[in-house]
């Protein structure tokens, strides 16, 4: 009896969190939360691991069926999505009381990500962005003493590679599964990618004509041999026998690099900014963010989980453990980080990367500019046509947005 | 008078679980598909819009409906007759007068269709893995190069068969099982005494008197097989190529993923379509040769 009665007064005082998290984060994570719980007697934080090929559906599911989570890890490019649902919490008035969350002190192109018509929506949990991985040793032998700036140079080099690596090496891996290298050339240019806020797509401006003529020549040069990642049996493997010297890939790749090195080639590689058309360029602004629901109650109470999540030790240990990117300055000047000789090219890249338009139309836009680059390498498309063709698919895609636009401009004239 | 009262009273439970999870969600999915619900009509009903047939019209120029449709034809095409055929051997041996530990086996042969079909996908994926899967290390002991079952886009479609196949045939087996056990012995004994053969036995009695049952366990495996979603979902989701998209995994996409529900509801009804006409000639053909 007594003991169900304190277990009855407990239950009242301690506040059960909900808590989504995504695949490998998920796992990583627990020891994080156990830590918050010492910290924070009366909360108890229950995380829930969603895999990732399923999170889309199941947050909207939850969203439809009313029984989405107090707080949750969200890609930055579904925040459009969850705030055109009016589901998301904004956090302006969290981040002016708080003490621990510094905006400045985050990348200007991650923050950005969460800020959708001026409002903040999400706190910016790890980034990851693509750039070069490269062999220096490879380099070195076809006579190039430092890896490439710029366009000009990397087309230089990718071309001295090719011609001393012979006709069955190749300067470079652009796998044509994924749409993330040719969305960061497509993000160096200075035109936007859609027009009119958002209305149409803009991917017949001369930039996204510089973006793809270059993706394109990699190519029909025979720098790129035109794969997919799924046909190369193991990437890894492949870098390292020398394959190919550059390879664009995210920040997970570093450990995997680590891991994989066979002996005598563990120096061989390094990390490197992305190469713009006139200098190092910009890069995509990926990552996910920590957000709080417009339906929760406990809100005071996931605040807080946000803010010792985003404490400058706890990201570096998160990212000791899981090789995620911080997103703040001051948790790069912490020493693990600071003389990581691989993340200093990540950390360069940071301060240029760009957020992507924020339409909830994206995720499908981008399977579009795939599929064009595809067809432009693999089938033989002619660029002009393949850009034009792709605007008229993103012009279509987009018409629903157009006429709520122009719905919610006259309902608001309507109504005075 | 009263007689028709009692006759509707009884049937009444029976309607009404039919109006409820039957008639009402065709309607509603009907009703669905002639507009265009997707997110923004989500975040604010006034964003729906009703489009006439624009859903259908679209639907029936995209290239990945056919695609899809395709891959749905064919693994009814082949996993129908494959599965009906499975189950009619096993149900003809278990009901041989030399079988042994009849129920045992038959728990076995039933095991597959009571088992969860996600963890039974995670045992096939090992079993089809191109490296180190008992398949290919099979066919490797007899000299044939590892085949990547799963990502390889001829392959992908078989695999999902006889996986649907492996694990369904074991209900049918059952039904035809229970037809075969009703068929009056004397009809054999009477051919035995003629001198008919056991070929000439299967032939001319114990398909003739199943053909009721086979009838009802064609149809029911074909409305089946033609809502194929799990297998592709646990085993490829889709992939390689796009080559194991059923037309009700890209419903599901259209509708879950890009929350679409419009053109979703479109596909739902366009298979409902398919189905109900496929069914309605069966039975025709049945009764025809009077099976019905």
């Amino acid at each position: 009896m007594v003991v169900l009665l304190t277990a009855c007064a407990r239950g009242e005082q301690t506040t059960e969190l909900r808590f989504w998290a995504m695949g490998r984060e998920a796992e990583v994570v627990g020891e994080l939360i156990d830590e918050f719980e010492r910290e924070n007697p009366d909360i108890k934080v229950i995380v829930q691991q969603i895999p990732w090929t399923a999170a889309h559906e199941k947050l909207l599911t939850a969203f439809a069926a009313d029984s989405l989570p107090d707080i949750c890890q969200l890609g930055n490019t579904w925040l459009p999505e969850f705030a055109a649902l009016d589901s998301l919490q904004p956090l302006q008035p969290f981040v002016d009381r708080s003490q621990g969350i510094v905006a400045e002190d985050y990348f200007p192109g991650i923050l950005d990500t969460n800020r959708i018509d001026g409002q903040l929506y999400g706190v910016p949990w790890y980034v990851d962005t693509r750039l070069v991985f490269y062999r220096k040793d490879l380099l070195t032998a076809a006579g190039i003493a430092r890896p490439p700036t710029n366009w000009a140079e990397w087309e230089t080099a990718m071309a001295a590679l090719k011609a001393h690596g012979g006709p069955r090496r190749y300067a470079i891996m652009l796998p044509l599964n994924e749409f993330e290298q040719m969305l960061s050339l497509l993000l160096q240019q200075p035109d936007p990618l859609l027009r009119d806020d958002g209305r149409y797509g803009n991917f017949e401006s001369d930039g996204a004509r510089r973006a793809l003529a270059f993706y394109a020549n990699v190519f029909a040069q025979g720098w790129a041999p035109p794969m997919s990642e799924t046909q190369i049996s193991n990437v890894w493997d492949e870098f390292f026998n020398g394959l190919f010297a550059f390879y664009v890939s995210g920040p997970w790749n570093i450990r995997e690099f680590r891991k994989r090195a066979p002996a005598g080639l563990e120096d061989s590689w390094a990390t490197a900014p992305l190469p713009g058309p006139n200098g190092p360029g910009a890069g995509i602004a990926g990552g996910t963010s920590l957000v709080l629901f417009r339906s929760s109650r406990r809100q005071p109470q996931a605040w807080k989980l946000v803010e010792f999540l985003s404490r400058p030790e706890i990201q570096q240990r998160f990212h000791a453990a899981s090789g995620n990117l911080p997103p703040r300055r001051s948790t790069w000047q912490l020493p693990a980080l600071a003389n990581d000789p691989y993340a200093r090219a990540f950390r360069d890249q940071l301060e240029r990367v760009k957020p992507t338009p924020k339409v909830l139309e994206w995720e499908r836009i981008v399977q579009e500019l795939r599929l064009t680059s595809e067809r432009v390498v693999r089938g033989g498309q002619p660029q002009d046509a393949a850009l034009s063709a792709l605007n008229t698919r993103v012009d279509a895609i987009l018409e629903k947005r157009r006429w709520v636009m122009d719905f919610e401009a006259q309902s608001e004239a309507a109504s005075p | 008078m009263n007689r028709s009262l009692a006759g509707w009273i009884f049937a009444a439970p029976a309607l009404l679980v039919l109006t409820v999870f039957f008639a009402l969600p065709v309607f509603a999915s009907l009703l669905l598909s002639f507009t265009d619900f997707d997110l923004y009509a989500l975040a604010n009903p006034q964003h729906l819009r009703f489009v006439g047939i624009r859903n259908y019209v679209e639907l029936l120029q995209m290239p990945m409906f056919w695609k899809a449709l395709g891959n749905t034809t064919y693994f009814v095409a082949v996993g129908v007759p494959l599965s009906i055929g499975v189950s009619l051997g096993a149900a003809l041996l278990l009901n041989a007068p030399v079988a042994r530990a009849q129920a045992v086996f038959r728990t076995a042969l039933f095991a597959p269709v009571v088992t969860t079909l996600v963890a039974v996908a995670v045992i096939w994926r090992y079993l089809f893995h191109t490296s180190y899967g008992v398949v290919n290390f099979g066919l490797g002991s007899i000299g044939i190069e590892p085949i990547d079952w799963l990502g390889d886009p001829f392959w992908a479609m078989p695999t999902i068969i006889l996986l649907a196949v492996w694990k369904n045939f074991g209900y049918n087996m059952v039904i035809l099982l229970a037809g075969l056990q009703a068929i009056p012995n004397d009809l054999y004994e009477a051919a035995r005494i003629d001198g008919a053969s056991r070929w000439q036995q299967l032939r001319y009695i114990t398909l003739p008197m199943l053909g009721p049952v086979l009838l009802v366990v064609g149809v029911i495996t074909i409305a089946g097989y033609f809502q194929l979603f799990a297998e592709p979902y646990v085993m490829t989701r889709g992939d390689p190529l796009q080559s194991t998209v059923s037309v009700l995994y890209f419903m599901f996409e259209e509708g879950f993923r890009w929350w679409n529900l419009g053109r979703a509801s479109a596909v739902a009804f366009i298979l409902f379509v398919i189905v109900m006409t496929i069914t309605a000639l069966l039975m025709r053909m049945g009764r025809k040769k009077g099976l019905v």
